[in-house]
């Protein structure tokens, strides 16, 4: 089964954090609060978490990308 | 399916230029200016004939895939596989980029005004090559006139079979990134946007688009006429071809030059009259290249091979001698300064996070209070944490002034300069007043 990838569009993040609460596992944030995502696909057990970030993000700026 | 035939290559007008003898672009009689396109043509021989059926072209493009042509704007990418994806699409567009944002090279400048029949010619041919019926020119507003008035020449002639649409290009750092360039030309808004798709799919209009440097189709005009073999016979095996380097700072003779890849740096700095004075270090690349210590960079090779043990690369062919007497941190700190204010303003690390880090590299060059254990950790969350690589190239450049000029970083936080010279080597425009409204 291929791996998922979250990306962030970075012009269209805002910087509100709130991928970060729900998904500390990949997301931390740099000094200025934008997220920074953890290289390699998503783990199977935080594919969940993944989607409620993606769900919740004000800007809709997540994505999760199949990788091949 | 029959194979493509071979390209036959029109026999070589005397005064071709051969391929030991450069400069290749740019007419001997440098200085003056650029000549008509009867001159052109007298000196290059006619350029292809247009109306290719598609076996020609596919031929065609293969030759520029042997001959190894790569983009001279900077990113080296592979000219022969961009023709190929966009000519693969519907109705695409071809977009010459002449921006040149970068203040401290005048390369595609100097081709533009010396040799403007070479570039557009190398339009019509790349419009030829991707079967597009539109083409555009994006050019710095001090060649516009020759531009249009090379154009006015051709359609006079009927020299191309395209209309050819000349663009002044918006006068600021990103504005040469290849989807800053087609974002100006559609909406006048000259910044970056989302990668995906790529331009080569979706670009100008929505429609496919090559979008290439103008050094690089004028190198692609040459092979249209000459072949493949005609252009590796300058260059290395591996990076074939000629390219165009400024050089500037501590040379005698400040100036473009004509290099076949692989020169050694310093036959590149003996080629603009030698050091003026003693070096210290070089800025190979542009803004968003390397310093490097100018006594270890003289015997590399100028090219990406060569420059790679050095972790410095051509980038869009840039040489800045600095010298002995002048301070390579506070040059950092002027040139940092002037790439964080160019920052589009998109994407939060790259505005937030470079404006942080030109403050920082500001305080060091300085010897004001400053903390490098935070700045380095800066530097690794700003780096390619953008949508186009602006905070990438400007992380490379700071990173290596860190390194290059380390014995500097101490004497700095002693309060010592070892700078003496009060002439700023890198140039950097004034800084942009913001519209009060």
């Amino acid at each position: 089964m291929p791996g998922l990838t979250l990306r962030v569009d970075p012009i269209a993040c805002d910087g509100r954090g709130v991928c970060a609460e729900v998904l500390p596992e990949l997301i931390s944030l740099d000094d200025w609060g934008f997220p920074i995502i953890r290289a390699g696909t998503v783990p199977d057990h935080l594919q969940g978490e993944a989607r409620e970030a993606l769900r919740i993000c004000p800007k809709l700026a997540l994505r999760l990308d199949r990788k091949n | 399916m029959r194979a493509p035939r071979s390209v036959q290559y029109s026999s070589r007008p005397a005064s071709q230029p051969s391929p030991d003898r450069l400069p290749r672009l740019l007419p001997a009689g440098f200085a003056a200016g650029p000549g008509s396109l009867a001159d052109h043509l007298a000196r290059y021989g006619p350029a292809p004939p247009g109306g290719l059926t598609g076996p020609r072209r596919a031929a065609l493009i293969k030759e520029v895939e042997r001959s190894g042509l790569t983009g001279r704007g900077g990113a080296g990418f592979p000219t022969a596989r961009k023709l190929a994806a966009v000519a693969a699409g519907h109705d695409p567009v071809v977009v010459a980029n002449g921006t040149e944002g970068e203040p401290a090279s005048a390369k595609d400048k100097i081709l533009l005004a010396r040799s403007p029949h070479l570039v557009l010619d190398g339009v019509a041919l790349a419009a030829e090559l991707v079967g597009a019926r539109q083409a555009v020119i994006v050019v710095h507003p001090a060649v516009r006139e020759i531009i249009d008035e090379a154009i006015a020449e051709r359609h006079r002639a009927r020299a191309d079979p395209i209309r050819i649409r000349v663009v002044t290009a918006a006068d600021r750092f990103v504005a040469g990134e290849a989807s800053a360039v087609v974002h100006w030309i559609e909406r006048g808004i000259p910044t970056p946007t989302a990668i995906p798709p790529r331009l080569s799919a979706r670009g100008l209009g929505g429609k496919p688009t090559l979008v290439q440097n103008v050094e690089t189709l004028a190198h692609l005009a040459l092979i249209g006429r000459y072949g493949a073999s005609w252009f590796r016979s300058a260059g290395t095996t591996a990076e074939p071809g000629t390219m165009l380097v400024t050089v500037l700072g501590a040379v005698r003779e400040p100036c473009v030059h004509e290099i076949a890849i692989g020169t050694p740096v310093g036959q590149i700095l003996s080629t603009a009259g030698g050091a003026s004075a003693p070096l210290q270090a070089l800025l190979i690349g542009g803004y968003f290249g390397r310093w490097v210590d100018a006594a270890a960079a003289a015997a590399a090779p100028f090219s990406s091979a060569g420059l790679a043990p050095l972790g410095a690369s051509v980038g869009a062919g840039l040489i800045a001698a600095l010298p002995a007497n002048a301070c390579g941190l506070a040059e950092t700190a002027r040139v940092a300064r002037y790439l964080a204010d160019e920052s589009a303003g998109q994407c939060g690390p790259c505005l937030f996070g470079l404006d942080a880090v030109a403050g920082e590299v500001q305080r060091l060059a300085e010897g004001r209070t400053s903390d490098l254990a935070m700045l380095h950790r800066w530097l690794g969350q700003v780096n390619g944490r953008g949508a186009c690589s602006h905070p990438d190239g400007a992380v490379r450049l700071i990173s290596s002034a860190l390194a290059v000029f380390a014995t500097e970083l101490d004497q700095h936080a002693q309060g010592w300069c070892c700078g003496s010279a009060k002439a700023a080597v890198l140039p950097v425009p004034p800084r942009r007043p913001r519209c009060q409204a």
